[in-house]
């Protein structure tokens, strides 16, 4: 105990210097995803229960495929910086770290499983 | 000299000690739905590859998304979502600078309750 100095207590547990890169980077993609909130609502409350056919139409088409494939990267993003915050505050060690990485994965695995799925769908 | 009283020092209050109060309670819930909206994003993805793969398989999911318990998912995940945005449209109000007394804040909270539940008849009805 007496031969660890306060600077090695306390490293590792201060400021990493990103908060507010983090800060502003949740306003911006907030705002973006307000915009795009109520049409992709609109585009997806539509196309669910339809048929197949409709589906493969709707989305074919240039304006709804832009929206939802903003709403998926924006979004991914948004939803990534917003569980690492959750994990944060809750887990600690190795936990943590096994934890962002793997809602980091997660999270842009579904934008670019949607992605893909945009891209098929207008081939 | 920094040892004294090294890990017997008091914490600030938590959960525990404070009463429940309208803000902590928009508070939470808006970090719920937030990060609730993992499963949302799921089947809305999980519902487009099925119609990239086509018309079986689709048949299958939106089948399943739009049952009785995919209603239900669904219904709460837009409810989720308008809560979440509404409450983020409070910080970005609150970030300005804007609206940080006691009254107003209450007010704005009980504006995200109502609101995101009329948002989400209004997005029922118009879908």
């Amino acid at each position: 105990m007496a031969f660890l100095t306060d600077r090695k207590r306390v490293s590792g547990l201060g400021s990493a210097r990103s908060g507010t890169g983090h800060h502003w980077t949740m306003t911006v993609t907030s705002i973006a995803l307000l915009i795009l909130t109520p049409f992709f609502l609109g585009i997806i409350g539509t196309g669910l229960g339809s048929e197949h056919g409709d589906v493969i139409a709707l989305l074919s088409r240039p304006i709804p495929a832009l929206v939802v494939a903003a709403y998926l990267i924006v979004g991914s993003h948004h939803l990534r910086l917003g569980m690492q915050i959750m994990i944060e505050d809750y887990t600690h060690g190795m936990t943590r770290k096994a934890a962002i990485i793997l809602s980091t994965i997660l999270c842009y695995g579904i934008a670019l499983g949607g992605l893909v799925a945009l891209i098929q769908i207008a081939l | 000299m920094a040892d004294v009283n090294r890990g017997n020092r008091p914490l600030s209050p938590h959960l525990t000690i404070y009463r429940p109060q309208l803000n902590s309670i928009t508070s939470i819930f808006i970090r719920i739905t937030g990060n609730a909206m993992l499963v949302s994003a799921i089947l809305v993805v999980w519902w487009m590859m099925a119609a990239a793969s086509g018309p079986e398989y689709f048949d299958t999911i939106d089948g399943l998304i739009t049952s009785v318990l995919g209603d239900l998912v669904m219904t709460l995940s837009v409810l989720g979502l308008w809560y979440h945005a509404l409450g983020g449209v409070r910080h970005l109000i609150w970030d300005s600078g804007h609206g940080l007394d006691v009254k107003t804040s209450d007010r704005m909270g009980w504006g995200m309750i109502i609101g995101s539940v009329a948002l989400t008849f209004l997005t029922l009805i118009a879908i």
